[in-house]
């Protein structure tokens, strides 16, 4: 299957969708100025807030800004740890 | 009073100028009384487009450090004789105006045309803020590749931030046969980017190349694809509800068969 894919050319997305996904990504970070170190901040701040409350696995938590229709957001994911 | 209108970009060789020349153009002949500004001082292009260049005696920064009335420096269109063109400086650079020179200089435009099409450089410096400053509004030109529409989302930001009425859109050098293989962002690709209204889209087309060669704004030829789109754009500035057309014209049977064997080896050698 594969190498009819290789054959037919059929394996690879197209680069106008390559293209759309890469200045969507790049755009985010043009357009909010928000540096990768402030969003290290931003994680180690919400990592101290919430641990005081709530027990959370801080090596999984995921601080990234993401493109939305009408807003970009900031999102965090903040895995809690299960008590049983 | 005039309607002044900024023509920018960010990014570089996107076809500012030659929007410019043709928007001048088709409104002009529409009837209208057209002044074309070249902004980019040091850097002067919009004369050798429209083919006026042997007719320069004195430019915008003269205009604006007195040495010469503004009449003195517009220059006359060979064909249309509702057209004029003020030319930037050459031997000059950016700094020797600033954007409160450029506004009181289309102030003064105003009072005689009905529009004021200004040329401005790339880049988002001195002389881009010179060329927007006096704006009623403005026009992005992007083309459809991912260098171009980052810089003109960039463009949009700085506009927003200076509260320049919402720009509108023209995507410029749109190949339909790249887009119709999915090598190309299509319009609604560039829309949902950079969200905003779209005023027009201009297809590639080589005439563009064989009348700047000339001189000659191709828009002066309403049968090439590149003359009929910026007619169009030129309708819709005068309030004109005008569909875009669709650009269906890719490659016919035989060049998709030609274009099918031609792209296979280098496909598998890509992939090797």
């Amino acid at each position: 299957m594969k190498l009819f894919g290789v054959l037919f050319g059929r394996t690879k997305t197209k680069s106008s969708q390559v293209a759309k996904e890469r200045l969507k990504l790049v755009l985010v970070h043009d357009r909010i100025k928000v540096s990768p170190e402030l969003l290290d901040t931003l994680k180690g701040e919400l990592i101290g807030a919430i641990s005081k409350h709530i027990d959370i696995d801080q090596a999984g938590m995921e601080v990234t800004i993401t493109r939305g229709d009408k807003f970009d957001k900031l999102v965090a994911n903040i895995p809690i740890r299960r008590s049983r | 009073m005039a309607n002044v209108i900024t023509i920018t970009s960010g990014k570089g060789g996107v076809g500012k100028t030659t929007a410019t020349a043709n928007l001048g153009t088709a409104l002009a002949q529409r009837g209208c009384k057209v002044a074309v500004v070249d902004a980019d001082i040091g850097l002067r292009n919009l004369d050798v487009v429209m083919g006026l260049e042997n007719r320069i005696v004195y430019d915008l920064v003269d205009v604006v450090e007195g040495q010469c009335r503004l009449r003195q420096a517009l220059i006359k269109d060979k064909r249309l004789p509702e057209l004029y063109l003020l030319p930037a400086a050459q031997t000059r650079d950016k700094n020797a105006v600033d954007p409160k020179d450029m506004i009181k200089l289309c102030d003064q435009l105003r009072e005689d045309f009905d529009f004021v099409l200004i040329d401005s450089p790339a880049g988002i410096e001195q002389g881009y803020k010179n060329a927007v400053a006096p704006a009623d509004q403005v026009i992005v030109i992007t083309t459809p590749e991912v260098s171009a529409v980052r810089d003109a989302d960039r463009i949009i930001g700085l506009l927003e931030s200076a509260e320049k009425r919402s720009p509108r859109l023209v995507i410029n050098r749109l190949k339909p046969s790249m887009v119709k293989r999915g090598d190309m962002m299509d319009t609604a690709d560039v829309l949902e980017i950079l969200a905003i209204e779209l005023l027009g889209i201009v297809p590639e087309d080589d005439s563009i190349v064989v009348s700047t060669n000339r001189g000659e704004p191709v828009a002066l030829n309403g049968k090439t694809r590149a003359g009929m789109a910026f007619q169009n754009i030129a309708r819709r500035l005068l309030g004109d509800e005008v569909p875009f057309p669709e650009f269906n014209d890719g490659p016919g049977l035989l060049g998709r068969l030609w274009g099918f064997v031609r792209s296979r080896p280098i496909d598998f050698k890509a992939r090797n």
